[in-house]
């Protein structure tokens, strides 16, 4: 469904993303981890096409994604580490808003919105304004906004960052659902009990590249530990990116 | 599709504008409050008001004709209004800023005078106070303060008692003076033509400046003409001020569209509004429609309300007019625009852009009429978008010029907009990081 092929980006002297590959398939979800900086960010970036990689490139269906207003996007939504939401408006008028912009209006609108809001159970808070919703619900909404015209793929960048544990417990289940429908998931995270709940396939990447590709039972055979032989996938991640600070 | 997201953008925006209780306020009331103000000082509707009457003081320690004669001048005069309190009252009221000046004629002033004005004797003094911080105001009292100094004293010395006795006086000094044989000669036969004048005046006509006394007078009548749209409409300072103030508060609100932007950008929305299949150009189009629309309003409501509450009106092409309209919030939407993609934070663009429109607005004659000012800052200011957009709408308003008079303006802001436009589409940064 997605492929990602030797991408690379960098910022002045920084080389942010440097030879990164892999392939996502319909309804799996990879876990992208890696330390502060790694390039994870810049990775789904360049996927969700806010940024053009200087090399490689982003396959859709096996498609090469190209320029602002590639019909391909469409395949693609974007759940973004900020609550890009505007606080101001109804959670109506956001997702209305959010659906416009990939062309959808009238009818179809409305019943995405209502499929969207049924899904992460804001339903009957749909008229309220965001300002006056809780942290939990924000970033709810913020994952109905990225569904909205029903992508193949979503990008989902630390959706859960700062949320009680019954609204993360709520976007696992929607993710679940989701995967069941045959989406294909991107999903990065500091949290490696999410990932280990929910991946498919994890990707390590670290300075910017991949460091580790392979799935939960992978990593931790590959990193036995001595003693039970079972690690971890915090000592795996440990082990593959230092113990040193990331700032 | 396009026209869809577009159309998306600009309906957005405008919810969000509306939906802040606050930048309604700022845009639409604070503007006709102001315009309201300033319109009522520089003039308002001028059919319906008279000029305001300087405030002066006059203290008459003389009490002579002449002393008398400026008095009635200066309480006859429709530029002053005049109190005739103690000296001390008075520079009490200048220094308190109650009066702009006070006149104060001394004791024997038309005595001295009377001589002075035939060259023969020592000028007197008038003493004038006055607030220093109203030299305008000083300069026209001394203006008129001549005219009505000479009228009285001119009129005595032609016609009262008092330039009767001088004449009388004056002739026999100078017989015995030693003044040149010539200029001896010229000056009797003058003095005593003015003693045969005095002579053929009834008694009834003579004296103090009587009804019948004739004196120096003004030798014209100035005919004012106002050149307004016509002879019968009148200037109103309403027509400018609230051109002037909904131009400064649609370009705050144009900014404040810019900093959103770059909040926007800060939130991440700029991220989810680039990640879906909508070209750049419909991005920043989307914008600068909502900013236009926007602007436009906060133009049309200020001119809606002046037309009905102060009378203001379109004089010279309804069509010129909204054409300049247009072009101005169109101009002003892509400064907006502009502050985005030159802005870095928005708490930075803040500061700069307060103080870029505040500069424009100034500059652009938005507050005070570009004609106050000097002739160098009349030229420079012709590369402030502000100046043609106050000017253009002066021209439609009050000043009843044709669609004709609206062509250059419409086409110079149009420049303007162009130029922000491509100088953000150069600048702004699509990508992060």
């Amino acid at each position: 469904m997605l492929e990602i092929a030797h991408l690379r980006k960098s910022f002045g002297p920084l080389v942010a993303v440097d030879d990164v590959s892999f392939a996502l398939e319909r309804g799996k979800l990879i876990g992208l981890l890696g330390p502060n900086g790694a390039g994870k960010t810049t990775t789904v970036s360049m996927i969700a096409g806010l940024m053009k990689p200087e090399r490689g490139d982003v396959l859709i269906g096996g498609e090469r994604l190209m320029g602002d207003t590639d019909s391909k996007k469409r395949q693609v939504g974007l759940v973004p580490q900020d609550l890009a939401l505007y606080d101001e408006l109804s959670a109506h008028a956001n997702l209305r808003f959010f659906g416009a912009l990939y062309g959808l209006t009238g009818k179809r609108i409305e019943k995405a919105i209502d499929e969207a809001a049924e899904l992460v159970g804001l339903a009957d808070r749909l008229k309220d304004r965001v300002r006056t919703y809780s942290g939990g619900m924000k970033r709810r909404l913020n994952l109905a906004a990225g569904l909205l015209h029903d992508p193949d793929i979503l990008l989902l960048d630390e959706p859960t960052v700062g949320v009680d544990p019954q609204s993360r417990n709520a976007i696992f289940e929607n993710l679940e659902v989701l995967k069941g429908r045959g989406k294909a998931l991107l999903y990065t995270t500091h949290y490696m009990e999410e990932v280990e709940r929910l991946a498919d396939r994890i990707v390590v990447m670290d300075h910017g590249k991949v460091i580790a590709n392979d799935t939960l039972e992978g990593l931790q055979s590959t990193f036995a530990t001595a003693g039970d032989g079972k690690a971890t996938l915090e000592t795996v991640f440990l082990t593959l990116t230092g113990r040193s600070l990331r700032d | 599709m396009a026209y869809i997201p577009l159309l998306a953008m600009i309906r957005k925006d405008l919810q969000l504008f509306f939906a802040d209780r606050r930048s309604v306020i700022v845009s639409f009331v604070v503007p006709i409050a102001i315009a309201s103000f300033f319109g009522s000082i520089f003039g308002g509707p001028s059919q319906n008001s008279e000029p305001a009457r300087i405030a002066v003081a006059v203290i008459d320690q003389d009490g002579s004709a002449i002393s008398k004669g400026i008095v009635v001048g200066m309480l006859g005069d429709k530029n002053f209004k005049v109190t005739s309190p103690a000296e001390a009252e008075a520079r009490d009221a200048v220094r308190k800023g109650s009066i702009a000046a006070a006149v104060v004629i001394p004791k024997g002033f038309g005595e001295a005078a009377g001589s002075a004005f035939f060259g023969n004797g020592e000028r007197p003094l008038l003493n004038v106070l006055f607030d220093p911080s109203r030299a305008t105001e000083m300069a026209m009292v001394r203006g008129i303060m001549t005219q009505h100094v000479m009228e009285a004293v001119s009129k005595e010395m032609f016609g009262g008692e008092q330039g009767r006795a001088m004449v009388d006086r004056t002739l026999p000094q100078i017989q015995g003076s030693t003044i040149p044989g010539d200029q001896k000669r010229a000056l009797m036969q003058m003095l005593s033509a003015i003693q045969s004048f005095y002579n053929q005046q009834t008694p009834a006509g003579a004296g103090g400046g009587g009804n019948g006394a004739i004196g120096i007078t003004m030798p014209y009548t100035v005919h004012e003409e106002p050149m307004t749209a016509g002879s019968n409409i009148a200037y109103n300072g309403y027509a400018h001020s609230f051109g002037g103030m909904a131009i400064q508060f649609l370009l705050f609100a144009m900014a404040n569209l810019g900093i959103e932007m770059l909040v926007e950008r800060e939130r991440g929305l700029w991220s989810r509004l680039r990640s879906a299949p909508v070209s750049k150009l419909t991005l920043i189009a989307g914008k600068m429609a909502s900013g236009t629309i926007i602007s436009l309003t906060i133009l049309l409501v200020s001119f809606a309300f002046a037309i009905i509450v102060f009378g203001v009106r379109i004089q010279g092409s309804a069509i010129g007019f909204l054409g300049i309209a247009l072009a101005c919030s169109l101009m002003a939407s892509a400064f907006g625009v502009l502050v985005a993609a030159l802005g870095n934070t928005p708490a930075t663009a803040r500061g700069v852009t307060t103080l870029a429109v505040l500069m424009m607005v100034m500059l652009g004659g938005a507050w005070v009429p570009s004609f106050i000012f000097p002739a160098w800052l009349q030229q420079f200011t012709m590369i402030i978008p502000v100046r043609w957009a106050v000017d253009g709408l002066d021209a439609m308003s009050w000043r009843g010029i044709g669609l004709s008079g609206a062509v250059l303006p419409v086409l110079v802001l149009l420049g303007f907009a162009a130029l922000f436009a491509a100088i953000t589409a150069a600048c702004f940064r699509w990508e992060e990081g």
